[in-house]
């Protein structure tokens, strides 16, 4: 639009950024700034003890060749095994949450006597905070007092306790439980306001037609919900791609078990070492960031609210 | 009823109950096991046999938890409240406003809300060291921000653009400015959607672990999320379960009733910040 502003459009428009601004700057500080901040430190020497005057070193803390050796981040196997951590539990904590989150939006879909109460039971572990719901899966999932060993026993499933913390391979799954635990409900939420959206006369067409559920959910409800579980699968493994409440409180610093963001705080902190790990919380933004452009360029992601202006 | 109609009922009674088990089992017996004390917790029991509040004593008064949920009732409420006086001015310009950038600045606010705390940590931890505010509640106010303040400005502009145009442009036939529009115009139409959003911006701040694990250090000034994961007890080899579940109980309570109580508003915030974005 080319046309000339009125000018109480143009008091109006100042007015906007003169409210806008307080935001901005804070946002500015708080967000900006330390991303910026972690970015510059990457690129340097730094010491947590010492933040003051941290020499510049260029790439060296991402890679670095001395002539005899490689080194640096991307040469590290503790750095590649906390990606592919991160990864397998990106992949089967969200393919696990999208299966029971969509299996509990389309039970709740139905009416039934007790509907209400029912979703509001099911939002509980949603609401619970990830560090409690690691204690109490971790409580569970005790191999000696531990309910749910107890439990397998009774029915005969095992024979011996399991020790779920003693190994990586199980160690990984239990964190995977209580993750699953706690999001499927975000993920049942959405579903379930998706499911309300589509048209009820396709359904009474199929009904009438003698067409079988599984069809009717293939055919039918699968593709027309598809854009809000492609969303709810891209917020969701953003979110598990930092995880870290959940694999600190389960299984500590543990090499075998540890995830990206666990790596990167045991950088800085417990090592000291702010570049490295600096280094580090690049990387995984810029992977983060990947999946959400990569997301915006396939269209798969739609910024319906942005693009309206 | 049909025979097929008793086999539909009869799966659908099955798989909720499976649904509403998998839901509140763990929580339930978190309850159960907080009120077992001694050596009774270490025998499983599916239903409460024993009655004990040595668990609840036992946090209270070898721990400074009272203290702790002080500071998170400190920190999150704080963090709200600075986030609403942000977040409303801005949602209004950016929501009934068209102005050139408005769609970067959307963008940008988004992007933000993305962003994973832990990329910020080493650039976070500086701020607060230059702030002075390291090891008190003040770092984590300041670095929660970063959680709220995009989240809660992203909402209120889904919602303020909801609004229908007719209301404003009679307050502004009327003579009134653009505070006097929001106070008097948008504020009472807005709270259901403030209320939504803060309580979901109540629950980021609350729940909130990775700062309040790194930037406070003393146990006093700890919040209640890093307050549970790094409970110990007097045994070095086996950590305090029932106190573990006494404290999960306590910060997790308050939070279930306010999700019984404002379950509508909480699922409506949840699904328009997702669906709409």
């Amino acid at each position: 639009m080319k046309t000339a502003m009125p000018p109480q459009n143009y008091a109006r428009v100042k007015t906007a950024w003169l409210f806008i601004a307080p935001m901005l700057i804070v946002l500015a500080a708080v967000a900006a700034w330390p991303l910026l901040n972690t970015a510059y430190y990457s690129l340097t020497n730094a010491r947590l003890s010492d933040l003051s005057d941290p020499s510049f070193i260029g790439l060296r803390n991402y890679l670095n060749y001395n002539g005899y050796r490689w080194s640096g981040l991307l040469t590290s196997p503790i750095w590649w095994k906390a990606v592919l951590n991160t990864l397998w539990f990106m992949a089967v904590s969200v393919s696990l949450e999208v299966v029971i989150g969509f299996g509990v939006a389309l039970v709740l879909h139905h009416q039934f006597p007790g509907r209400g109460l029912a979703r509001v039971i099911s939002l509980i572990p949603w609401a619970i905070p990830a560090v409690v719901s690691a204690q109490i899966w971790s409580w569970m999932l005790h191999e000696q007092f531990g309910i749910i060993n107890d439990f397998l026993m009774v029915i005969g499933a095992i024979e011996t306790p399991i020790a779920w913390a003693a190994k990586p391979s199980t160690a990984m799954w239990a964190i995977v439980f209580a993750d699953v635990w706690g999001t499927f409900p975000f993920i049942a939420l959405l579903m379930l306001a998706a499911l309300q959206t589509l048209p009820a006369d396709l359904y009474e067409a199929a009904k009438i037609d003698g067409i079988s559920p599984i069809k009717v959910f293939f055919k039918i409800t699968l593709p027309l919900t598809m854009p809000a579980l492609v969303v709810a699968v891209i917020f969701r493994s953003l979110d598990a791609l930092r995880i870290f409440d959940l694999v600190y409180v389960m299984s500590g610093r543990n090499p075998q078990t540890m995830t990206i963001s666990v790596f990167i705080r045991q950088r800085l902190v417990d090592f000291q070492d702010i570049g490295t790990g600096s280094a580090a919380s690049m990387l995984l933004f810029i992977i983060g960031a990947l999946v959400v452009i990569i997301a915006l360029l396939t269209r798969t992601l739609r910024l319906s609210e942005v693009n309206e202006s | 009823m049909t025979r097929r109609n008793w086999v539909k009922s009869i799966l659908r009674l099955v798989t909720v109950s499976l649904i509403v088990l998998y839901s509140a089992f763990p929580f339930y017996y978190a309850i159960v096991s907080s009120f077992r004390s001694g050596t009774d917790i270490y025998k499983p029991a599916y239903f409460p046999t024993t009655f004990s509040f040595q668990n609840y004593v036992s946090i209270f008064k070898n721990q400074p938890f009272a203290q702790n949920i002080v500071n998170s009732l400190i920190v999150a409420s704080a963090v709200v409240i600075v986030s609403m006086v942000l977040a409303v001015p801005a949602a209004y310009a950016l929501g009934r406003v068209k102005f050139r950038g408005r769609r970067l600045i959307l963008l940008t606010v988004l992007g933000t809300s993305m962003f994973p705390q832990i990329a910020v940590l080493s650039g976070m931890y500086q701020l607060i060291q230059s702030l002075g505010l390291y090891n008190s509640l003040g770092a984590l106010i300041v670095s929660n921000l970063m959680l709220t303040v995009p989240f809660t400005a992203w909402m209120l502009t889904i919602f303020m653009r909801e609004l229908p145009k007719e209301i404003e442009e009679a307050a502004i036939i009327d003579g009134a400015g653009p505070v006097k529009i929001i106070l008097r115009v948008f504020l009472p139409l807005l709270w259901p959607a403030m209320a939504s959003t803060g309580i979901l911006a109540f629950i980021a701040a609350w729940n909130e672990f990775l700062f309040g694990l790194t930037f406070v250090v003393s146990n006093e000034n700890r919040t209640v999320p890093v307050a549970i994961a790094l409970i110990t007890g007097t045994n070095q080899r086996e950590l305090p379960w029932g106190n573990i579940m006494a404290a999960s109980v306590t910060v997790t309570l308050p939070i279930i009733i306010l999700v019984f109580i404002f379950q509508r508003r909480i699922v409506s915030g949840l699904t328009a910040g997702a669906i709409k974005g």
